[in-house]
């Protein structure tokens, strides 16, 4: 049952195959059994879950099931959760139990949907590999004779998916914290546009970039949650007014002349050639439905990566200044004074990766160094924007690796922070940009999966996952599941 | 030496919205301790600012009230600092897009002359909350009810040189405020505040000395008196061969001294940038007519038509137009009267001065304008002399009774306006004044005017302050010139 689709436990649910206790119960079971070697939920909320499953039972014998009712799925531990634990992945937030719940959650809850806990992260969702968690690190359940990282920072939402300990989870993404562990763990991962999904409730890392979408094993499963999720919210002046399509409504589209761009400077020299392989034959494979591809520039996408490093730390060490152990979260012992309870809190309740951004992000904005580096910052911005916009004028998608490699070891990256920030190079530009992109399984790599992405213009999201779906139809690279689970 | 005064001012402005600028808690003044601080408020994480739009429209009149450019697109800006009244570690604020461009207001000083004194601008940003200090043995208490009210802050040119300029400028100000109704100008409660920027130069210099500012003086009187204390203070350091620290002062009125609250060397860097969880603010010309259409009469405007409509000269007409609510009562009091000038005295003199004294303002006023407007009615007919009057307001004051009429009759503070009466009184008086008469007869007519009082005090007495003075005028004169 466990590697069923949400489409797939939707439809048993309403034949009566099994009942939303029933299906809640088999994955808290399967949390408990597997859950202490993966460590992808920080908190699972059994009690609740199975009430929750109660009631979408009793609303669908009344006859008012939705579609969502009573499926089970996980929130990443960045939403905020009335009553219930919400640590982000830190120790601030070690005791932290939300008075409310975020726009996300709401929508979930008023799905009918069954929330099995919320799952592991880095620290803030400020990391690629899930290393930066307060609550210990997360294994790739792809892991086999060595441990793999999950990805990040959505590491534990991809782990507990594709370790069938929840049928989907919802993710965020700031500059790849969807895509990249999605492709690390053989998962479909949705970033949609910057403003589709409501922020509210969603603990910040950088406001102007993050987004929240879901992490699913296939497209239509993304595209259900989707469903849920999106929309404009008048508690997040951000959220865009734009009526939400049915995102399940044109998965099934003919993809023949859809203009697909390769972006010749992503299919460069520093591509592996086993990735190379991955994505040739993928655009074999849509080609063959009729997807025409060619050659695009984004010029300045080199300069993606400097510019998130100033813009996303910039934001941050704004966002988590209200951690400062006066209203919530962690609190020094016996501060001596004001100075001392909040160096002492600060320095206790946050990890090494969120102060070196904090850092980062408080002297880019320094007087004397913020035209250097934050104005700059902003204005390669608007020049990634651009390059953008200009190839989508002949293009309808773009096509390109969503992370350099399959999932790695522990400590891989050694102790340069640089050498992680890189596992992003192909994701953060469509941050910085606004728009909208996914990651879908490709193929395999060293018998480790590895995922391709896919960048639609604003709001295009059905377009992407119509693509996405009809390579899924093609392919089973999204089937495959790991040995040990 | 002589030095030269330059001073600006800041101006901290809560709007009177219902509620705060970026959530929907009350922004109430006096409620329980943190009782309007939502989540949004107290900074819960993931918690996000939605703006208010009537804080824009009450800038936006503002900004039409003093002629200003209006910024069709305005930035709000993080200003990052860590304080247990802050509760987000930053404030919400305009640094280089603020809503209120440069505008300008005149003012008027005692000598008649008038100045223009230019705004540099005004912009939008939340009020933080409170630390209370007493009563928690060590601790500090927080409260966050008046954390995210709308302020605007009003910046001046430093077009002003001396506490009278500057004392008749935020008093414009809060002309205006109230005027326009953007907020309700309860200085006490903090609702306007001003910091004041002073530097000395010597005569004649062009360069601007090293200014300090000295914070959050809630009285008119305590500005004027700030402002001596540290234009002497500079004076002395400057003449003593020392040199004047850019520094943040604070006055204390009560004791009226100031001290050093933070040098520019410990100022912090405030890293602002762009607040990304608030898309700039676009407004279209559209909006801002529809706001003037609907700005009320200014307080210029308003002397102007006292002026024509009521006769009554500048100055007075000034006075009273300043603030919406003392006009309003003048205007009221006007009506039943029937006398504008006269109504305009016992406005601008004895209640303003029962008002000042008993530290209330008009809007609390014991006596509606109904009622002074009936008092007024009352001398002007003959009914009751000033002096009366005066007896009568302090009962309508107190609210021991709100029928004028029947105050004066039961205080028999009626005038006696029977001729025949009062030419008695005169004859008895006169008759035994027989070497002031003389003295009278004996002056010149400059001499005479002066004289003339003392038989009134006489007259008044015998009449047990009933006559009516100006009939006993008459009749004297009468007696007196034969």
């Amino acid at each position: 049952m466990f590697n069923k689709t949400v489409k797939e436990l939707s439809l048993g649910l309403s034949q009566g195959e099994f009942s939303s206790v029933e299906l809640t119960q088999h994955y808290l079971d399967r949390i408990k059994a597997k859950d202490g070697e993966i460590n992808s939920f920080i908190t699972v909320t059994e009690e609740r879950a199975l009430n929750e499953a109660k009631v979408a039972d009793k609303v669908r014998a009344d006859g008012n099931a939705q579609p969502w009712t009573g499926i089970p799925f996980a929130h990443k531990d960045i939403f905020c959760t009335e009553g219930v634990l919400t640590t982000c992945g830190s120790r601030m937030l070690e005791n932290f139990i939300s008075p409310y719940d975020a726009t996300v959650v709401t929508k979930m809850k008023q799905a009918g949907s069954v929330c099995l806990g919320k799952t592991n992260m880095d620290e803030f969702a400020m990391g690629s590999s899930n290393e930066t968690s307060y609550f210990g690190k997360v294994i790739n359940p792809w892991s086999d004779k060595e441990q793999l990282v999950p990805g990040g920072s959505s590491g534990g939402s991809a782990a507990a998916v594709a370790a069938g300990l929840t049928p989907i989870a919802t993710a965020t993404d700031t500059g790849g914290s969807i895509r990249q562990p999605a492709s690390l763990c053989g998962l479909t991962g949705l970033k949609p546009t910057y403003g589709r999904v409501s922020r509210y409730g969603m603990i910040a890392f950088a406001s102007s970039l993050d987004q929240a979408g879901p992490m699913a094993r296939t497209a239509e499963d993304a595209a259900m949650m989707l469903n849920v999720m999106a929309g404009h919210d008048e508690k997040d002046s951000t959220s865009i007014v734009k009526d939400v399509p049915d995102y399940t409504a044109n998965l099934n589209n003919s993809i023949d002349g859809l203009r697909i761009g390769l972006p010749k400077e992503f299919f460069n020299e520093h591509l592996s050639s086993e990735l190379q392989k991955v994505l040739q034959d993928s655009i074999k494979q849509l080609e063959s439905q009729g997807a025409t591809f060619k050659e695009i520039s984004l010029p300045h996408s080199h300069l993606s990566v400097p510019a998130y490093y100033v813009i996303a730390p910039a934001e941050c060490s704004a966002n988590l200044s209200r951690f400062d152990g006066v209203r919530y979260g962690h609190r020094c012992e016996d501060p001596k004074d004001l100075m001392d309870l909040y160096q002492r809190s600060r320095t206790e309740g946050f990890g090494e990766e969120v102060k070196r951004r904090i850092l980062i992000g408080a002297y880019a904005l320094s007087a004397g160094y913020y035209d250097a580096y934050y104005n700059k910052a902003q204005q390669i911005r608007r020049l990634i924007k651009n390059d953008f916009v200009s190839a989508f004028e002949d293009i309808d998608v773009i096509l390109s690796p969503t992370s350099p490699s399959p999932a790695f070891g522990f400590d891989a990256k050694g102790d340069d922070p640089v050498q992680m920030y890189l596992e992003d190079i192909f994701t953060i530009s469509t941050n910085l940009a606004g728009l909208p992109a996914m990651s879908l399984p490709a193929g395999l790599i060293n018998e480790l999966p590895i995922g391709m992405q896919l960048i639609g213009n604003y709001f295009d999201e059905s377009k992407l996952l119509n693509v996405a779906h009809r390579f899924q139809t093609a392919t089973d690279w999204h089937t495959l599941a790991p040995k040990n689970i | 030496m002589q030095w030269e005064t330059v001073i600006g001012l800041e101006i901290h402005v809560q709007l009177a919205t219902k509620s705060k600028i970026f959530s929907g808690s009350s922004t109430q003044f006096g409620a329980e301790p943190n009782s309007q601080a939502s989540l949004v408020d107290l900074a819960m994480p993931g918690t996000l600012p939605v703006p208010n739009e009537e804080a824009f429209r009450k800038a936006i009149m503002f900004g039409l009230a003093i002629d200003a450019d209006i910024n069709k697109r305005s930035v709000f800006d993080r200003k990052n600092y860590f304080y247990p009244d802050s509760p987000k570690g930053y404030q919400t604020t305009q640094l280089d897009h603020p809503i209120v461009g440069a505008g300008n207001v005149e003012i008027q000083l005692s000598n008649g002359s008038k100045k223009v004194i230019r705004i540099h601008h005004a912009h939008l940003e939340e009020d933080a909350g409170k630390s209370l200090h007493e009563d928690y043995h060590g601790m500090t208490g927080i409260d966050l009810n008046r954390a995210g009210t709308p302020l605007i802050e009003i910046v001046s040119e430093p077009d002003m040189s001396n506490s009278e300029e500057a004392v008749a400028f935020a008093k414009k100000m809060h002309s205006i405020v109230s005027s326009v109704g953007i907020g309700d100008g309860e200085m006490s409660q903090g609702s306007m505040r001003f910091d004041v920027n002073i530097s000395i130069r010597p005569k004649g210099e062009e360069k601007l000395g090293t200014r300090t500012e000295t914070k959050n003086l809630n009285s008119f009187r305590f500005m004027e008196k700030a402002i001596a204390l540290e234009v002497e203070r500079q004076i002395d350091i400057l003449e003593d061969g020392g040199t004047i620290a850019q520094e943040t002062r604070l006055y204390d009125g009560e004791k009226d001294i100031s001290r050093s609250m933070r040098s520019k060397e410990e100022a912090n860097d405030y890293r602002y940038f762009p607040c990304p969880d608030l898309l700039p603010v676009i407004i279209d010309e559209e909006y801002i007519d529809s706001i003037r259409a609907d700005m009320p009469e200014l307080p210029d405007a308003r002397a102007a038509r006292f002026v024509e409509q009521y006769a009554l000269s500048d100055y007075d007409a000034a006075l009273l137009a300043a603030d919406a609510n003392t006009a309003a009562f003048f205007e009221k009091c006007t009506k039943i009267s029937g006398d504008a000038k006269l109504s305009a005295n016992w406005v601008a003199g004895e209640l303003s001065a029962r008002l000042n004294s008993d530290e209330i303002s008009i809007k609390q006023c014991p006596i509606e304008a109904d009622l002074l407007g009936k008092l007024v009615l009352r001398i002007k007919d003959g009914t009751v002399s000033s002096s009366g009057a005066k007896k009568v307001f302090e009962i309508l004051w107190k609210q021991e009774s709100s029928d004028v009429d029947a105050i004066i009759d039961q205080q028999g503070l009626k005038q006696v306006s029977d001729t025949g009466a009062l030419e008695a009184i005169v004859d008895e008086v006169l008759a035994g004044m027989a070497d002031q008469i003389t003295q009278y007869q004996e002056a010149d007519d400059k001499k005479r005017k002066k004289l003339m009082g003392g038989f009134m005090g006489p007259l008044m007495k015998a009449s047990k302050g009933q006559g009516n003075p100006k009939l006993f005028n008459q009749i004297l004169a009468k007696k007196l010139n034969k």
